[in-house]
């Protein structure tokens, strides 16, 4: 419902965070580029990398024309069954994770399995920003501004053999703090999986960071993995281990209800979810008149990947 | 008993959602889905008015005040009243008032086609319960009448239907047992009075 209170700026002269943020961005820019002048040092690249934000350079190339979705929606609007299935269960009951110390191991069919800290993974490549589209099974929307870099470019650095051909990713459990984790919803720790395809696709994300910010843990903090063109429970938050394996994963959603999730979940406007039509879906943030938007194939990024999945029955591979 | 006082003070409290809806769109509360929130919370009320319907008999034996059966026909058309916001929402921001696209839905999806099936005796039910309907239908108005066992079990079933996609079964099962409950109490109420068994 739209707010019935009339501001007394119009909505249209405020600065977009997005604007005031790169332009502080360039001011930091052009007086870090002063010093570095002036004294003669190397700064680190990017010096608002503190605590307090995590901003990577945005990247046109992943990049939706589209009103992004309001922070606060992304942040108290989401599923995390670990801490509840009511959509704000996540942000009221996140708190409680504990996301410091945080390791992430990458072993199975890879020739240099290895443990990543938290902080390593922050610092392996440079941070960019991409505004996704996201695409819920429910048949709701977002857009998202995402900060991190490609999974490839972790994957790389572990080798994956000429064995691997599936990925599994592995979600932190910690039931103390997790009070949703005691109900028998799913066979806890959630589990999600792609192909390794999937996983190199220049599209797949490792995400530390959403508006500029470092994941908040309703969001999956520290550290996931984002596939846009999937329904967003394929996109496993909170990992704690990437596994890289030769036969295809059993995920969470897929062996809780088989006939209503499949392995592949790919957003397709054709292929109805049993309980609802995926043919439409409503976007976040509008009023009670908005109209709901029509579905995209592959949530939009058909021309990307559509040709992963050449000439596979998508009815069926659902 | 002042049932006839109570009536305007019972029409007020269960007016009460929608009070609740007009102030929460007001003051940003109707969650970032409106739509979704406001679908799903006119049927729980559906249902809360249902069994507020349905203890009316039970609580009347129970006290021994008959004269609650005053309060029965205004919870009932309350519940009527909550179900068809609820399948106005559905058919609103679900189906964009398209009755193709109602239909479509409701052959190709049980858990719809349930809640669609209760809410036709509900509205026979709705548009008989005036006193000269009750004169004219004699005792088919009773036989009628008692399909809100019917209602209140799809409803329920509805419910579980709705849920079982997240595995969480809590609120309906919560639901059934009251209703369950309710029910039972008339089977015993019978049984009783009939003299079937005797303590």
């Amino acid at each position: 419902m739209a707010k019935m209170k009339i501001p007394s700026i119009a909505a249209s002269e405020i600065t977009p965070e997005r604007i005031w943020r790169s332009r502080r961005r360039w001011m930091q820019g052009v007086g870090a580029g002063a010093i570095a002048a002036g004294a003669g040092a190397l700064l680190p690249a990017r010096a608002d990398n503190a605590a307090s934000g995590l901003r990577g350079a945005p990247n046109p190339d992943y990049f939706v024309p589209e009103k992004l979705t309001s922070e606060r929606d992304v942040a108290t609007y989401n599923n995390f069954y670990e801490f509840g299935t009511g959509k704000n269960d996540p942000s009221d009951h996140g708190a409680s994770m504990k996301t410091r110390p945080w390791t992430v191991t990458i072993e199975g069919e890879v020739e240099r399995p290895r443990t990543f800290d938290i902080d390593e993974l922050l610092k392996l490549a440079a941070i960019e920003e991409r505004v996704y589209r996201l695409r819920c099974v429910e048949a709701w929307s977002m857009v998202i501004p995402w900060e991190g870099y490609p999974l490839s470019v972790l994957l790389k650095k572990v080798q994956p053999t000429s064995k691997a051909r599936y990925i599994e990713f592995v979600t932190a459990l910690q039931p103390e703090n997790m009070p949703g984790a005691s109900a028998g919803i799913l066979d806890w720790p959630y589990v999600e999986a792609l192909r390794m395809d999937e996983a190199m696709h220049p599209l797949t994300m490792l995400v530390m960071g959403v508006y500029g910010k470092p994941l908040p843990n309703q969001n999956g903090a520290p550290v996931r993995v984002v596939i846009p063109w999937k329904y967003g429970f394929k996109s496993g938050k909170s990992i704690v281990k990437i596994r890289l394996v030769d036969e295809m994963p059993l995920t969470s959603w897929n062996k809780a209800a088989p006939h209503e999730y499949g392995f592949y979940a790919n957003v397709n406007p054709d292929v109805a979810h049993p309980r609802w039509s995926q043919a439409t879906e409503r976007r976040i943030g509008g009023n009670l008149f908005t109209p709901r938007a029509k579905t995209l194939m592959f949530n939009g990024y058909a021309d990307q990947v559509a040709s992963l999945y050449t000439g596979m029955d998508l009815q069926r591979y659902y | 008993m002042q049932v006839a006082r109570a009536k305007p003070l019972i029409f007020a409290v269960t007016l009460y959602p929608v009070f609740r809806w007009i102030w929460l769109a007001f003051n940003d509360g109707l969650t970032a889905n409106p739509p979704e929130f406001l679908i799903r919370s006119s049927g729980i009320w559906a249902l809360v008015a249902l069994c507020l319907t349905l203890s009316v008999t039970p609580l009347r034996r129970l006290l021994g005040q008959p004269v609650l059966i005053r309060c029965r026909r205004m919870l009932g058309l309350f519940a009527f009243f909550y179900s068809t916001l609820h399948i106005l929402g559905w058919a609103f921001w679900e189906r964009d008032w398209s009755l193709a696209s109602m239909w479509g839905d409701i052959v190709q999806r049980p858990f719809i086609a349930i809640g669609v099936i209760a809410f036709v005796p509900m509205t026979a039910m709705a548009f008989t319960s005036t006193s000269g309907w009750m004169r004219r239908m004699g005792h088919h108005w009773q036989t009628l009448h008692r399909s809100i066992y019917v209602i209140v079990a799809l409803s329920v079933w509805h419910f579980w239907l709705v849920r079982s996609g997240k595995n969480d079964f809590f609120e309906p099962y919560v639901y059934g047992v009251v209703v369950a409950a309710l029910l039972l109490a008339r089977v015993g109420y019978v049984v009783r009075k009939r003299g079937w068994f005797r303590l």
